[in-house]
């Protein structure tokens, strides 16, 4: 299971306990450079941010963790009544929020939502993306009902990508993850499956994987929006 | 079953495939194949499928040897393009020695332990080659008769040979070999395709399905299609210009953005080592007595060893980068190779020169200047060798050369040879048209 962020990286004994008590894996992050320099090889799974009295550092640690190249996601805020008005014109940082004081059994119930959704795509059997299609049973993929036929690392990295639609991926979690050891090309080597599996999506259909300049590529958008 | 060949069953089944066609290649670059029955699927896997190599060029030996065909899984895909409507697949095939052990005259193992000689030092080879070729006429007797200046052809080749071209590359995509330009060559029904880079091993595997798919297409619109280095005298020949690229830890290791002219140090040591090898090398890259009649001056192939920035008659042509500086297109553009060759083998030498380059850190001669036009006798400062000017002198440079040896191997370098010693002896036993028409009536 990947691992959340959390903030601040002490949190409260009520949220401690919740992540411990249902197996979450977390690492708290205190200051924005931790978002960077804390993150796991596989990226971050997730994060919950509390933001406290001192709210301008907490909005620091949402914008920390969203705007880079690759967002972390999904994100769940936990805010004061006091301040909900700042959520205002602020909703690409957050997926989900919970009012502070919350209940420890609807901040359970919202965080396993949220990571379900996320996790639902990966487990299932079929993975379906707009025209795309993936049977994961029978390695069956296809567009717009049209076969793919695509060799086995093609396949591999269609369903992966397409398992988090909308999420960046850089060519070193795409190399770790897809390919799962030190392969032949190095991270040069997902370039070059991304331009195979272009020509074999046909021109229609090449722009569903996007390339996100400098950093990776992504597979359409996220559900969520 | 490991999932790789898990996935090639499955789609097997899914797909309706009927016949799985195993491909290998000879030493002289001719594609091979057999096919078996998806039944065979599993032992295939297993154990590989036996056959019989004597009568394979470049396999036989003393006694006779059953092989052992291993596919690749990862190389699976169907054959799609008119001709196979009966469901096929292929896949390339690693050959073993009846114990396993691998077989020395297999070229497709000669450039991955290339490949994993400079791996071991942090690198990853890329190329993409031009590949050049014409399409003729077919049953002109083996006579080249160009589409587009031949007679009451004309009217309606310009369709046939687009049609041609569109074809190729729809099918070229749809079998994962991606093209990067196309179009029409200098020559009358001369044609080129521009692949993207991609690893050297699956590169060369894509040429070999390139040089099928171009002349199965030809052969459907009843034409005839040929990658043979020169087919018309007084025309440019058909080059396979490539550019090769190293990577290491998924960066270019040609680029120094610090250093003036955007080449590292490791770009310099490794242009010095094709350059210091290119004449060994020669042999391999272009391999047979039509070869040489392609790499004269005048036709836009190189005939001295140099380098050049701005000179399209260099051996070794540094494209510029683009601007803006998007480091991961710095490349070296090696033109002496033409689509004859075996890619395995012309991929291996390349790299292998290339790193003894960067190993012994040889010094970088100086560039070529623009003007040179690549023929003129005097060049100043430049080194004016020149690249071997028929098969009988590259084969005198490759077998005195350690480098070949080494990237070979005893078996395939010696083989290599002896075929193409008889090659030569065969040529030059022929009196030619040529001769003929100049000695006959006058002498």
């Amino acid at each position: 299971m990947s691992v959340l962020a959390i903030y601040p990286s002490d949190p409260v004994p009520e949220l401690a306990q919740l992540l411990d008590l249902s197996g979450f894996i977390w690492k708290g992050v205190e200051r924005p450079s931790d978002v960077h320099d804390l993150e796991p090889d596989e990226g971050w799974g997730g994060a919950i941010v509390q933001v406290g009295s001192d709210s301008d550092v907490g909005w620091g640690m949402l914008r920390a963790l969203r705007k880079r190249d690759v967002p972390v996601s999904p994100l769940l805020l936990i805010i004061r009544g006091s301040e909900l008005q700042e959520l205002e014109l602020r909703d690409e940082l957050f997926d989900d929020f919970c009012l502070d004081p919350f209940h420890p059994r609807e901040l359970e119930a919202r965080i396993k939502h949220m990571l379900a959704s996320e996790i639902e795509s990966i487990t299932g059997e079929r993975i379906e993306y707009g025209p795309l299609l993936l049977d994961l049973e029978t390695y069956e993929a296809s567009v717009d009902s049209q076969p793919l036929d695509l060799t086995f690392m093609e396949y591999e990295l269609l369903r992966f990508l397409a398992a988090s639609p909308g999420r960046v991926f850089t060519r070193e979690v795409l190399l770790s993850r897809v390919w799962g050891y030190e392969y032949y090309g190095g991270a040069r080597t997902v370039d070059v499956h991304i331009r195979r599996l272009r020509a074999k999506l046909g021109e229609e259909y090449a722009s569903l994987i996007q390339t996100v300049r400098s950093v990776g590529y992504r597979l359409g958008e996220s559900r969520r929006r | 079953m490991e999932r790789p060949q898990d996935y090639v069953q499955r789609r097997v089944e899914e797909r309706g495939v009927r016949l799985i066609r195993l491909w290998f290649t000879d030493v002289q670059g001719q594609l091979k194949s057999f096919a078996i029955s998806p039944a065979e699927l599993e032992t295939a896997f297993e154990n590989g499928m036996i056959f019989d190599g004597s009568s394979i060029d470049g396999f036989s030996r003393v006694r006779e040897e059953d092989m052992v065909a291993r596919p690749d899984p990862a190389t699976f895909e169907l054959m799609r393009w008119g001709g196979n409507d009966e469901n096929a697949a292929r896949m390339f095939c690693d050959i073993e020695r009846a114990d396993g052990s691998p077989f020395p005259g297999d070229s497709r193992q000669v450039l991955r332990r290339s490949m994993e000689r400079a791996h071991a030092e942090g690198f990853t080879f890329f190329t993409a080659p031009e590949l050049e070729y014409f399409l003729f006429e077919a049953d002109r007797n083996g006579e080249p008769v160009p589409l587009d200046n031949g007679s009451y052809f004309d009217l309606t080749t310009a369709d046939v040979a687009s049609s041609i071209r569109r074809q190729t590359l729809t099918t070229l995509e749809a079998m994962g070999i991606p093209v990067e330009y196309s179009f029409h060559e200098d020559a009358p029904s001369q044609h080129e395709i521009d692949l993207r880079y991609t690893d050297a091993l699956t590169m060369a595997d894509n040429v070999m399905t390139f040089r099928l798919i171009v002349r199965e297409i030809a052969l459907e619109h009843g034409v005839h299609a040929t990658f043979m280095p020169k087919p018309l005298t007084g025309v440019q020949g058909s080059g396979m210009h490539t550019h090769l690229s190293l990577f290491r830890d998924g960066v270019n290791a040609f680029h120094d953005p610090e250093s003036p002219d955007g080449l590292s140090e490791i770009a310099r040591g490794f242009i010095a080592g094709l350059l210091h090898h290119a004449r060994e090398i020669t042999a391999v890259t272009n391999q047979l007595v039509n070869s040489y009649k392609r790499l004269v001056a005048g036709y836009e192939a190189p005939v001295n060893v140099s380098w050049a920035r701005a000179n399209r008659a260099a051996l070794i042509r540094v494209p510029t980068s683009r601007e803006g500086g998007v480091d991961d297109t710095t490349r070296i553009e090696y033109r002496a190779p033409d689509p004859a060759c075996n890619p395995y083998l012309a991929f291996a030498v390349m790299l292998a020169a290339g790193m003894k380059g960067i190993e012994q850190g040889y010094e970088l001669p100086l560039e070529a200047p623009p003007s040179m036009t690549g023929f003129t006798e005097h060049g100043g400062l430049i080194d004016q060798a020149q690249l071997p000017q028929s098969l009988d002198e590259a084969l005198d440079e490759m077998e005195k050369s350690d480098l070949v040896a080494d990237t070979l191997g005893d078996h395939l370098f010696s083989w290599f040879l002896r075929n193409k010693r008889r090659e030569w002896n065969d040529y030059k036993a022929q009196v030619t048209p040529f001769e003929l028409d100049r000695y006959y009536s006058n002498l």
